[in-house]
């Protein structure tokens, strides 16, 4: 049995440098019934909160993690590196569980460490 | 983020009432009809004939109905869904209800072209079933030939589409000694996440339990295998277990709960608690074609009869772990006790445990005898069913 081409997957790791997005099958929408934001992905609902879904409505595929740091940064007027620390945990957690793409160049080898 | 799945709960801002209480998910048997004759088949053993079967336009009712509801996930199930011609109808009604969607299905009598086409209607999510990774012991177990191949294909078809994969293998006896293969087969096929999911004892699978019970030195070996490649293919996939509760000291908490995330639709419109719920004989469901599914959720006697923790006995009335695991399973407390009030046997705390445990060691340490294949007609006493 030989499929191939995904048999050498790597996992994602997530850096400031990535680009991440939302894959086709993941949608973030809000709940109008239960009043709250969700995410939906195979056999699983997220419940993310405030600063989840403003992160998480900035990964465009075009933004890199650390521009969305900086955006946030200034909006909710917090230090950077602290805010970049916790988007990467959020990201990689959500990447881990197979629910984001990371964009260049996370998905080839440059980003790893 | 706290993460919803059936078998967890978590605080919701209520605002609108009756969808603050909407079941997560909805799963849809469109029909019973399969290609496949898989002797563990979670359809009940009186299986629906297709002179009953909903209509079309009576399934994209149910799919608005559920959007409305404040269901979140619908599970395009079977039988095999791909059987039902106007599947694309169905599921575009679903997608236009905002459902999320995942069509349960063995793939094998799938196209390339109808599968684009599921993905252009907007199906996020395909859970493709496989019976074993050796060919020919998989042809075996299902009673066709040649079902791996093609769901290699199929598999490449989703990835294509850019939907979302996930192999769904149901382990037991007969292929639990290929559990490591069965996750690197997912990865190869570019599967997102693989569900061991050993068999539950009802309906097909209880009827042939001695066929598929593994042993408990099996189910060990096999649950260390998935530790270490969770480990090991740690964002690479997700790997989903489901455990054989006959080995377990507690019982699962079945459905997340009876009625409180979950429901289910047969093909001929009854709504249930849970796939296996017709097995309880006493209990009567209503059907969509009579009652809007919104009120059959919320008050229906079926749903009703075991919602919450009011209507358990001891000892699960004054256990801690009520609401963790909601008593465990009412039909297999039913099956097996003859009241579905009953604790599941499953629980250490029953008194009918240790005879229950017994049964898998004795069972799983003899020949297995022949399956009985699941096919209409094969069994001619019918559990449940109206």
């Amino acid at each position: 049995m030989s499929i191939g081409q995904y048999a050498k997957r790597e996992r994602i790791l997530i850096t400031g440098d990535c680009r991440p997005s939302l894959p086709r099958f993941v949608k973030m929408r809000h709940d109008a019934g239960r009043g709250r934001w969700i995410l939906l992905a195979p056999e699983r609902v997220f419940n993310p909160d405030e600063i989840a879904v403003a992160v998480l409505q900035k990964c465009d595929g075009k933004r890199s993690v650390s521009d969305i740091a900086d955006s946030l940064a200034d909006e909710y007027k917090a230090p950077a590196d602290l805010i970049l620390k916790d988007i990467v945990d959020m990201l990689q957690d959500l990447a881990d569980k197979g629910v984001l793409n990371a964009g260049e160049p996370a998905q080839n080898q440059a980003a790893k460490t | 983020m706290n993460e919803v799945t059936p078998v967890e709960t978590s605080a919701i801002a209520a605002v609108d009432p009756s969808c603050a209480r909407a079941p997560v998910g909805m799963l849809c048997e469109l029909t019973h009809r399969c290609p496949l004759q898989c002797p563990y088949c979670s359809n009940p053993t009186d299986l629906e004939r297709v002179n009953t079967e909903l209509t079309t336009a009576e399934w994209q009712d149910v799919m608005r109905q559920a959007g409305e509801l404040g269901i979140l996930q619908v599970h395009l199930s079977g039988g095999e869904p791909t059987a039902r011609k106007d599947l694309e109808e169905i599921l575009d009604a679903a997608v236009k209800a905002g459902l999320y969607t995942n069509l349960i299905t063995a793939g094998v009598t799938l196209t390339r072209d109808r599968m684009m086409k599921l993905a252009e209607i907007g199906l996020d999510h395909v859970q493709l079933s496989i019976q074993d990774v050796d060919p020919e012991n998989a042809d075996r177990i299902s009673a066709y030939k040649g079902g791996l191949a093609k769901k290699i294909e199929v598999s490449q078809w989703a990835k294509e589409a850019g939907m979302a994969l996930t192999i769904n293998a149901p382990i037991h006896r007969q292929n639990i000694h290929n559990v490591p293969r069965m996750i690197e087969f997912a990865i190869e096929c570019g599967a997102g996440r693989i569900e061991i999911a050993h068999v539950q004892y009802y309906a097909w699978a209880l009827l042939n339990r001695s066929s598929l019970m593994p042993t408990r030195e099996s189910f060990m070996t096999a649950a260390k295998q998935v530790e270490e490649a969770r480990e090991k293919y740690k964002g690479i996939i997700v790997i989903d277990m489901v455990v054989p509760d006959y080995y377990a000291k507690f019982p699962k908490p079945c459905m997340g709960g009876w009625a409180k995330q979950i429901l289910n639709v047969t093909p001929s419109g009854r709504v249930l608690p849970c796939h296996a719920a017709e097995s309880i004989t006493h209990l009567q469901f209503d059907n969509v074609k009579d009652r809007p599914l919104a009120d059959i959720w919320l008050n229906g006697d079926a749903f009703n009869k075991y919602r919450g923790t009011e209507w358990m006995k001891e000892p699960c009335r004054s256990c801690p772990r009520k609401e963790i695991d909601f008593g465990g399973c009412r039909c297999q407390a039913f099956a097996l006790t003859g009241d579905a009030a009953n604790t599941d046997p499953a629980c250490s705390l029953s008194p009918m445990h240790e005879e229950w445990a017994k049964v898998a060691e004795v069972e799983s340490h003899s020949t297995p005898p022949e399956f009985v294949y699941r096919r209409v007609g094969a069994v001619k006493v019918t559990v449940g069913g109206a």
